[in-house]
């Protein structure tokens, strides 16, 4: 997925010169492509992720559009309070690039495991939090971010969803996309986990369940028309995130639905334990082992609904 | 983009409508005294500390224009030190960016005026501050976007000694110096008290001016109440080319009313009834 973003990037610098890259010296293999092609919009601030925050506040603050990009916690946890001040409180057009969101860097182990940042991001005032689900929502949302005067935080999960072109569906920021149709059940899912919803939905259409599945890519401005669609016309709200379910999607929407009254039928939150994790592996390993990937959800949603799942489904998945 | 290159309407039409350094330096010492005693609040020490500073700047040292604070052709001044509020605003009010009447207001429900600097509702605030060793990073970014864009102002922050411990500053240190950013001027208030002791015996700074010379920036040491030589050091700066410049001023927090002078007591304590009296009646004495 970041490769999509950076290509997508590259092109919206070439034409817009207000546009500013800066990484805290990582993206070999990737950044390359940008340098290359916009090498007068291009800094490298070394490891520094303080100084590239307020650096890219400074060059918003002159009417530039700052970008800045490391792995997920070090451009946010790092600099949080650069970015709650120089950048929130200034209403400044930087934009927050992490890669690796959730447990994409699974072997890397726990430093590396974006597990907060949603919640820490979407608390900040002013703040835009987009967890795209594929490369075709990368591009398609970048540029109402550029456009946005304010800040954004944009999470790139390693992995990328094959989900409906955005020909097909139109992509708008702050709008859930409809990846697909059904009444019996809503799964709502940000970033990578909504191809996990995806296929836990074919797995529940296999026992008579039909799913519909929302990418709710904007955890903020949250997509609550669709929230309370969802809670009207399907028979519960599930909630999916690699994340940790304090703060996350999970409790946007539940804050959100309270909020406004509204009451859904059923409503199950699958994320990730407060807690950090003491094993390592591949992401799929980790989604198995806490119990968010395809088989769980499918698994968990069927008892959410009343529903015993034949066991051999559930294996067959993830 | 553009370059902006026409002079400051203010500057061109000579120095007899800019203030005289040494009154504007008074008038904020006495503002800064009564703000802190009306809203009860801390930092009188600090906002005497780097009047003298700040007079050089407003008094002709920075190319601003009151009348239109975001002039694109403006120096940028970022005050690191925010909690020294009471003394940025007094000056700025006295160059005419808002009335002076607002400075009662200073720390008052409902004020814009806040203790520490806010950009909301008070023009000529470039970048809000209060939490230390923020200001140089973001003066740093935008002296970047100031040669990206070919642009020939300056952007200018100072900064209080104990402020230096953050290490975000140092981040910046290098940065402006790997990128010959000779825009950008770092102005250290360098009084040698911090919040609960000496810098000293917090965290010791020197060799300071060494430690900057070795990160590559010009660095010149002064006395930070001889106003000859803050104006001269800011023009020596201006023709400096290749590297950032750092003026490190010696002074003296409390500076102007000798019972608050080199005493960490007013880093925190506001002065009320006769002991703002007397720091007032000393401030009119010293003029």
């Amino acid at each position: 997925m970041r490769d999509a973003f950076i290509r997508a990037l590259t092109e919206a610098a070439l034409a817009d010169p207000r546009i500013v890259l800066l990484t805290g010296d990582l993206g070999f293999g990737v950044l390359e492509h940008f340098e290359q092609r916009c090498p007068r919009q291009y800094v490298n601030a070394g490891v520094a992720e303080q100084n590239m925050t307020a650096l890219a506040a400074g060059l918003a603050l002159e009417g530039r559009v700052a970008f800045t990009y490391s792995i997920a916690n070090f451009t946010t946890l790092r600099c949080l309070e650069q970015i709650r001040n120089d950048a929130c409180y200034h209403e400044a057009n930087v934009n927050i690039v992490s890669v690796g969101g959730g447990l994409s860097y699974g072997p890397l182990g726990p430093t590396h495991h974006a597990t907060e940042d949603l919640a820490i991001m979407r608390a900040l005032p002013g703040m835009v939090v987009f967890a795209p689900n594929d490369d075709g929502e990368v591009a398609a949302g970048l540029p109402a971010l550029i456009d946005h005067p304010g800040p954004s935080y944009i999470r790139l999960d390693r992995a990328s969803v094959m989900s409906p072109a955005v020909d097909d569906l139109p992509f708008a920021l702050g709008r859930a996309r409809r990846l697909r149709e059904g009444d019996d059940v809503t799964l709502v899912a940000c970033g990578g986990m909504a191809g996990e919803a995806l296929a836990a939905a074919e797995t529940l259409q296999r026992q008579g369940l039909s799913c519909r599945v929302l990418s709710m890519h904007t955890i903020r401005p949250l997509d609550t028309d669709a929230l309370i669609e969802a809670a009207a016309e399907t028979g519960g709200i599930v909630t999916i995130e690699e994340h940790s379910t304090i703060g996350g999607l999970g409790t946007a929407c539940a804050d959100a639905l309270l909020d406004l009254g509204v009451a859904p039928h059923r409503f199950c939150k699958i994320a990730l334990p407060s807690a950090f994790t003491t094993v390592v592996g591949s992401q799929a390993f980790l989604r198995r082992h806490y119990r968010i990937d395809a088989g769980a959800i499918a698994a968990r949603v069927a008892a959410l609904l009343g529903v015993t799942q034949q066991p051999r489904l559930t294996e067959t998945v993830g | 983009m553009a370059t902006h290159d026409e002079p400051c309407p203010t500057t061109s039409s000579g120095a007899a409508d800019l203030p005289d350094s040494r009154t504007l330096a008074r008038r904020i010492r006495v503002h800064a005294v009564r703000m802190t005693s009306r809203g009860n609040s801390s930092h009188v020490g600090s906002s005497l500390s780097m009047a003298d500073l700040i007079a050089v700047l407003y008094a002709g040292g920075l190319r601003v224009d009151p009348t239109r604070p975001r002039w694109p052709g403006r120096d940028r001044f970022i005050l690191s030190k925010g909690h020294a509020s009471a003394g940025l605003y007094a000056a700025l009010a006295e160059r005419g960016f808002f009335d002076l009447s607002l400075l009662d207001s200073h720390c008052q429900d409902g004020s814009h005026l806040s203790g520490h600097v806010t950009t909301k509702g008070v023009p000529g605030v470039e970048l809000a501050t209060g939490s230390l060793g923020h200001g140089l990073p973001v003066a740093t970014g935008m002296a970047l976007a100031a040669r990206m864009a070919g642009e020939r102002h300056r952007v200018i922050a100072l900064l209080s000694d104990g402020e230096c411990d953050e290490g975000s500053n140092w981040e910046a240190i290098l940065f402006a110096a790997h990128h010959e950013l000779d825009n950008l001027v770092a102005i250290i208030d360098y009084n040698k008290l911090q919040s609960l002791k000496p810098v000293e015996q917090t965290l010791r700074l020197e060799p300071f001016a060494e430690k900057w010379r070795s990160f590559g920036w010009y660095t010149v040491e002064i006395d930070g109440h001889d106003h000859d030589a803050v104006r001269g050091a800011l023009s020596t700066a201006a023709g400096t080319s290749g590297r950032p410049t750092c003026l490190i001023a010696h002074t003296v927090k409390g500076k102007g009313v000798p019972f608050m002078e080199n005493s960490i007591l007013w880093h925190y304590r506001s002065p009320q009834g006769a002991e703002r009296d007397a720091a007032l009646d000393a401030l009119e004495r010293g003029a």
